[in-house]
């Protein structure tokens, strides 16, 4: 028993039509027919946010999707962040304030952290920092990430508000153990 | 490729699902959100041949209220319940619970209906409708029946459906204008499991609490009222040593099970502790000193 379906699905503004197995989720589907291996597998059920992609614009977990479940969707993966060989905000953000090391779960993190700012383009450090306790990661302590988050955001909005943001360094016990 | 192959199956309406329902018997299985049946199905705990997406049933994606009562699809999406003005007026206990399951990325795909059903006993839905006394709604081929939450919840991971109905709606009855809620839940971390979990509703009459509903989850084999903390409670004036007290009792005969997140022991102790911390709350709620 092994079924296949056909499905259509946009990825990155791209239209693809493929026939995958019932059994194969978004995330393998991304990588292994698409080629677009920018979406990473991290834990497999769910837990760690790695393969975050959005799907009808909402973030969701694409370990957790089934490729023909993603029929007739529109998909947004890291690879759609980037345009004319420009990298987005967030990803220049994430360079200049180190906001990764392994680099792991940075195409989720991203993607996370793209929704959020379109969710709410004026954030506050503590609502970036519970806004990605939706991803793990284990290397940087996301004091790095946060800050690139609110650089990013900050230059998405231009310079009307360059100063005075709500940036706070890390001064409590708990910044390095939120998520 | 993680889970045993199956065969797909993708009604587009509750009567379409509800016949293959009947058609594949104990053979089909529902698939809502897959926030948790997919991780069962990639560990290989459990291996459907067919599976049964109500992901297409839209006509089962809605927060309405009816007569009173709050009706929610059971194709909802946590997220939607989370941003409902409908349900955070009518229910504000839900709303509050909600935010407590898991992360975002999860809760915009998890459903209303899937959490209800899949009765894990930690959960947080299935405790707010017992708390409420709210009830479900199965449809069969044969028709629906409803069932109010005590007799829905059997066991861990068991509820009362029937291997051909389809849990199809959760209904919310309204409490009185001037109920005081509260959702208070112990995790280790941001957005995992519970350890404990209480959910209390406190209306008062004057000086003294008139309604009362008291639940907890995570300690014990289901989702627990702890009616005799009610009764404890109900025709008194609220106070330090009252709270205490009902706490005291709520969680005098529960059996929550050990794991490496705690032992029986210190479940129960946080048990005490949150349930006297949500009655406060839910109490000075109930009196307008806190939103």
């Amino acid at each position: 028993m092994s079924e296949h379906r056909r499905i259509a699905v946009v990825v990155n503004g791209t239209p693809y039509e493929a026939e995958v197995e019932t059994r194969k989720y978004l995330a393998e589907f991304l990588r292994e027919d698409l080629s677009l291996v920018g979406t990473h597998i991290g834990c497999e059920h769910g837990v760690c946010g790695t393969c975050t992609v959005l799907m009808n614009g909402v973030s969701v977990r694409s370990c957790l999707v089934l490729a023909v479940q993603a029929n007739g969707a529109e998909v947004m993966t890291v690879e759609g962040l980037a345009t004319d060989g420009q990298m987005h905000p967030l990803q220049e953000a994430f360079r200049e304030k180190q906001g990764l090391q392994c680099g792991y779960c940075t195409p989720g993190m991203l993607v996370r952290a793209y929704e959020l700012l379109e969710e709410n383009p004026e954030p506050t450090a503590e609502w970036v920092r519970e806004g990605l306790a939706n991803n793990l990661c284990r290397c940087t302590g996301y004091q790095y990430i946060v800050e690139a988050v609110l650089a990013a955001a900050e230059r998405l909005r231009g310079s009307s508000v360059a100063e005075g943001q709500p940036f706070e360094p890390a001064t409590s016990s708990r910044t390095n153990q939120e998520a | 490729m993680k889970p045993a192959p199956f065969n797909y199956h993708a009604p587009s309406t509750t009567e379409e699902a509800v016949g293959l329902l009947a058609e594949l018997g104990s053979q089909g299985r529902i698939l809502a959100g897959g926030q948790s049946l997919f991780q069962l199905m990639n560990f290989r705990v459990v291996k459907p041949e067919n599976l049964i997406d109500i992901n297409p049933v839209s006509e089962l994606d809605y927060i309405r209220v009816d007569d009173g009562t709050l009706a929610i699809g059971a194709r909802t999406r946590q997220s939607a319940l989370e941003r409902s003005t409908e349900a955070a007026r009518h229910s504000p206990l839900i709303v509050e619970a909600v935010k407590n399951v898991a992360h975002p990325s999860v809760r915009n795909r998890g459903t209303v209906g899937g959490s209800v059903a899949y009765a894990d006993p930690a959960s947080e839905l299935p405790a707010v409708v017992l708390t409420s006394g709210g009830e479900v709604v199965l449809t069969g081929a044969d028709g629906q029946r409803t069932l109010s939450a005590g007799d829905f919840f059997r066991g861990p991971y068991t509820n009362a459906c029937s291997p051909d109905e389809l849990l199809t709606e959760v209904r919310l009855p309204r409490w009185p204008d001037g109920t005081g809620h509260a959702f208070l839940e112990f995790q280790r971390k941001h957005g995992s499991y519970a350890l404990v979990g209480t959910a209390v509703l406190v209306h008062l009459d004057g000086e003294s609490i008139d309604r009362v509903a008291i639940s907890l989850c995570g300690v014990d084999q289901t989702p627990v009222r702890a009616s005799r903390a009610e009764d404890l409670v109900r025709g008194n004036v609220p106070s330090d040593g009252l709270f205490e007290e009902a706490a005291a009792e709520a969680t005098s005969d529960l059996h929550p099970l050990p794991d490496v997140k705690g032992s029986a022991a210190y479940r129960l102790k946080l048990a005490r502790v949150y349930v006297r911390r949500a009655l406060e709350l839910a109490v000075s709620r109930a009196k307008g000193e806190r939103p």
